[in-house]
């Protein structure tokens, strides 16, 4: 089993992500610069956070017309999960891979916290190590994170439990309060119809370890590893 | 122009009239910016060297040995003209400058810290200047992932005109990877890489005149930079790459001075002379003359020494991360700094003249007049009413609205987030270190000495609480205008104080920068001193680590150290108006001693809490202690001849607050210096007595006043 990581100009994640994955979660990773382009062998990838070109134009925007995405729609459509965090979600939005917008936060400033997020479903390749409703903590930090979606999107969301983590209190109650971003529905994460691409705000990769505060995180990237075993 | 002066001695020593390109490339190279000219004497007092220290002042960013191979790169300066200009670019331009410094040395940059001081927030310019510097901060640090651990902000009329910006940046490697500024060998090539060159910034470290830029455009210009953090981040890990493969031999950034200044101080450094052809440099606008090239302080540029068979292979580093870049000269083995421009040498200067013949002074200074003490205020009528405004001092009150702006976990190394007495990070499994910021302006006007000695007592009681050992210092000398003999007498006496406390820590000061002439012309007012300073420990992972906060009701707190009763240049005193009643509190003599019995304290494994005292006294320092538990506290035992408003504010150094449910096992480590149990960590409300008073604040009235800045600023 082989992990890509993406490396766009000004993703800064990524070395993150690759210690996450390799000495804690213990599975094979490797970053991929941009212009590689070919992602033949790998059974996964992940987005990470960070910049892209600056978030120059939009969050995102770039990043999401470059041929390299081309390969992770591919590796997509074969079933294979594709991961994007903070930056990363907004790539995958941008790229279509993902619904909905992420916009600039309704206070309009950069918000770095710990949060706590509700899993609403175990039944992507990436929560299976969770349990439904269970309330976990993971820290945010973006600008670009307010969760928009149209209407009918958002039904779809909901109907097809296509909501994977949502922001609520200690308790697991969705309240205004502890909605960071202004995000409908305190939408933090969301699944693409197949349920193999995660889009999510918060860092999986920042809660991986004890040390850091929470290592409530690890079990995402080890759902994910074990997907991989299982299907591949 | 060139100073009178100074143009005689370089006519003297050239044997002829210096030429304009010449002339610009001494005007920059001989500023107080770029010289220490003023400075250089009294900074030498300072004690540079240590067991540790690899490499101390004079490079870009100085080097520490850490552990299992690991080095410490650490480096702190100011961008204070620029942000008052350009608030938001001045900011951001100033993080990316300190952020080359450190990968200069070959080292990753992991975290950040930034002293900040503002005019007070009733005024909608100063509100702005708030807002902009901080959002420039986080628009260039979060984006090129450097995480701001740690930082200081303090508000004070004085900064009106002028507000400080101050940053310190910490990079690690392996020994084997760091490089200097000390150019190697003849006949290797320079090759500038970065973004292309403009105009901007031109006379960032002098100005630049008509004559000499030849243009009036330039002139028309802001002569702050603009920061492009996505470009940064690419710099950083080209120069990484480059590095690690062995490509750089030497490297500077390209800062003050631009080319000119990171191409002469290099070679200079290695004994040899340079050649500089300027039209080799990517230009990103037309007709750009060779004094522009040369001085333009554009930013995210790097130079780098590389052997000739190495430029193709550091040349597709610089085409694999979309950077501009060209070789752009060569290191010689005469003892000239030439330039050559469209085929003619338009300079050849001799290079040790330009590089080290600025000649250092010191310059008059004057104790100033004995201060006349304003009478003292009365004591208050309502005592808690008096804790509740100091505590809602935006001094004092929580600085959350900052620090959320900030990304400061990016890394993953971060196990102390800001907010607490200092920033703490994870380096190896069993080692971190531990990282704080900061001075106190007020002291150091009423006493510049003590200032100075506070500045560092202040930051060492703040990694001790953490149980780290202070490894080195840096430091931001902002003043005002050292041509008055008041200010560099300041200026003296606070170098001094540094100096001395520094020795006495055993603390080696290993760098930092000088910013003068910090005189606002709009308001007629020249800052308060600001011996602003960085301090780094070491952590020891494997024991637990004391919140700054209380977490375990039950447990004992008791108070380290004496508390004296000079209020002069307290928040109090502040609060009341009263800036010039008093004397400020001197520095303990046993404040070593009381420093390094805390750091035993928490090595000992048996507190649950820990914090150092400071703005506020004891009553403020209880109080932010008191963040979700209260605390019950008889202060009778230690009010000996004290007045209650002294014994509750009064800022003495060396004082810090413990809690453990352990008290007698303390009793040993604690034999040589004074401490007292005061009370217990108890509910939620926070209950204080003294000799003729009694207080209690519940939590709400306690969390008012801790938000009281976050509450404005999102009000």
């Amino acid at each position: 089993m082989k992990i890509a990581i993406i490396q766009f100009g000004g993703t800064n994640c990524d070395m993150d992500v690759l210690h996450v994955l390799k000495e804690v979660v213990g599975v094979d990773a490797e970053t991929i610069w941009y212009k590689e382009e070919d992602l033949t062998g790998f059974d996964g990838v992940v987005v990470p956070g960070g910049f892209s070109y600056g978030d120059y134009l939009r969050a995102g925007a770039i990043a999401a017309r470059t041929p390299i995405m081309d390969s992770v729609k591919k590796l997509a459509a074969e079933g294979k999960p594709v991961l994007g965090i903070c930056n990363g979600f907004q790539v995958l939005t941008e790229a279509g891979l993902l619904n909905g917008a992420l916009t600039t936060n309704e206070y309009p400033k950069f918000r770095c916290h710990w949060s706590y997020l509700r899993v609403e479903t175990t039944d992507t390749p990436f929560t299976s190590k969770f349990r439904k409703e269970e309330v976990v903590r993971m820290p945010i930090a973006h600008m670009e994170g307010q969760f928009y979606a149209e209407e009918a999107t958002l039904a779809d969301l909901d109907e097809n439990e296509r909501v994977v983590f949502r922001y609520v209190d200690e308790a697991g109650k969705v309240t205004d309060e502890v909605n960071p971003n202004g995000s409908l529905e305190n939408i933090a994460g969301i699944v693409n119809g197949s349920r193999n691409v995660l889009g999510l705000m918060p860092h999986p990769e920042r809660a991986s370890e004890a040390v850091l505060g929470s290592d409530d995180g690890r079990r995402l990237f080890e759902s994910m590893a074990d997907y991989i075993t299982e299907k591949f | 122009m060139l100073p009178e002066e100074d143009l005689k001695i370089i006519k003297k020593e050239l044997g002829r009239e210096p030429n304009l390109v010449e002339q610009g490339c001494f005007l920059n190279l001989w500023s107080e910016h770029c010289s220490y000219r003023s400075s250089a004497p009294l900074l030498k007092t300072f004690t540079t060297t240590g067991e540790n220290v690899l490499i101390g002042p004079g490079d870009d960013a100085a080097v520490l040995k850490f552990e299992d191979g690991y080095v410490l790169s650490i480096a702190m300066e100011s961008h204070n003209h620029p942000s008052y200009v350009d608030p938001y670019n001045g900011a951001a331009t100033g993080v990316g400058g300190i952020v080359r410094d450190v990968i200069s040395m070959g080292a990753r940059p992991i975290a950040l810290m930034d002293p900040l001081y503002f005019g007070p927030l009733d005024t909608p310019k100063n509100l702005f200047l708030f807002e902009q510097i901080i959002k420039g901060i986080a628009g260039y640090g979060n984006c090129i992932g450097v995480p701001v651990v740690n930082g200081e902000t303090l508000f004070d009329r004085q900064y009106s005109g002028n507000p400080l910006v101050n940053v310190v940046c910490v990079g690690l490697c392996k020994e084997e990877d760091v490089i200097t500024s000390i150019a190697k060998k003849a006949g290797n090539k320079l090759v500038l890489a970065g973004s292309s060159t403009g105009k901007d910034g031109l006379g960032g470290a002098s100005f630049a005149s008509r004559d000499l830029s030849e243009s009036a455009e330039a002139n028309d210009r802001p002569s702050v930079q603009v920061g492009d953090p996505y470009t940064e981040k690419l710099v950083i890990e080209m120069t990484l790459e480059a590095t690690e493969k062995g490509y750089v031999k030497s490297c500077r950034d390209l800062g003050a001075a631009g080319l000119g200044g990171a191409s002469s101080e290099m070679a200079a450094k290695g004994g040899l002379g340079a050649r500089i052809i300027a039209d080799a440099v990517p230009q990103r606008e037309p007709d750009m003359n060779a004094y522009e090239i040369l001085l333009a302080e554009s930013q995210e540029r790097m130079l780098f020494e590389v052997a000739p068979e190495d430029v193709d292979a550091v040349l597709a580093l610089v085409e694999k991360y979309d950077l501009n870049g060209a070789v752009v000269g060569e290191l010689t083995e005469e003892s000239n700094y030439k330039i050559e421009f469209r085929g003619e040498n338009v300079a050849t200067i001799p290079i040790a003249l330009l590089t080290e013949g600025a000649p250092t002074f010191e310059r008059p200074s004057k104790a100033p007049e004995a201060r006349e003490e304003s009478s003292k205020p009365e004591s208050p009528a309502d005592l808690k009413q008096a804790l509740l405004t100091v505590l809602s001092s935006y001094n004092i009150a929580s600085k959350e609205w900052i620090y959320r702006q900030y990304d400061h976990q990016v890394q993953l190394r971060t196990t102390v987030l800001p907010g607490e007495d200092s920033g703490v990070l994870k380096i190896t499994d069993k080692k971190g270190i531990a990282l704080s910021c900061g001075c106190q302006p007020r002291v150091t006007l009423l006493d510049p000495y003590a200032g100075g000695k506070t500045a560092i007592v202040e930051n060492a009681m703040n990694l001790a609480v953490k149980g780290a050992e202070g490894l080195a210092i840096v430091n931001c000398l902002n003043f005002g205008n050292p041509e008055r003999p008041e200010i560099y007498w300041q200026f003296k006496q606070a170098v001094l104080g540094l100096g001395d406390a520094a020795r006495e820590l055993e603390i080696p000061v290993v760098g930092g920068n000088v910013s003068l002439y910090n005189e606002s012309d709009e308001f007629g007012t020249a800052i308060p001193p600001t011996p602003s300073i960085g301090m780094i420990g070491k952590v020891d992972l494997e024991i637990p680590l004391p919140s700054s906060f209380f977490t375990k009701a039950g447990d004992s707190i008791v108070l380290i150290g004496e508390t004296t009763s000079e209020l002069g240049a307290s928040e109090y005193y502040s609060c009341l108006g009263a800036t010039e009643a008093g004397k400020a509190p001197a520095v303990p003599e046993n404040a070593p001693k009381l420093i390094k019995a805390v750091i035993k304290a928490v090595k000992s494994g048996k507190l649950s809490s820990a914090h150092d005292l400071s703005l506020g006294g004891l009553a403020a320092g209880l109080a932010r202690m008191c963040k979700t538990l209260g605390a019950k506290v008889d202060l009778n035992e230690i009010s000996g001849d004290l007045q209650a408003e002294e014994l509750l504010f009064a800022e003495t150094p060396a004082r810090a607050l413990l809690a453990t449910s352990e008290p007698e096992a303390l009793q040993e480590i604690l034999k040589d210096v004074p401490y007292t149990v005061i009370g217990t960590v108890n509910g939620d409300a926070l209950e204080i007595k003294g000799k003729d008073f009694e207080m209690a604040l519940s939590p709400e009235e306690l969390t008012t006043a801790y938000e009281s800045l976050n509450d404005f600023m999102m009000g």
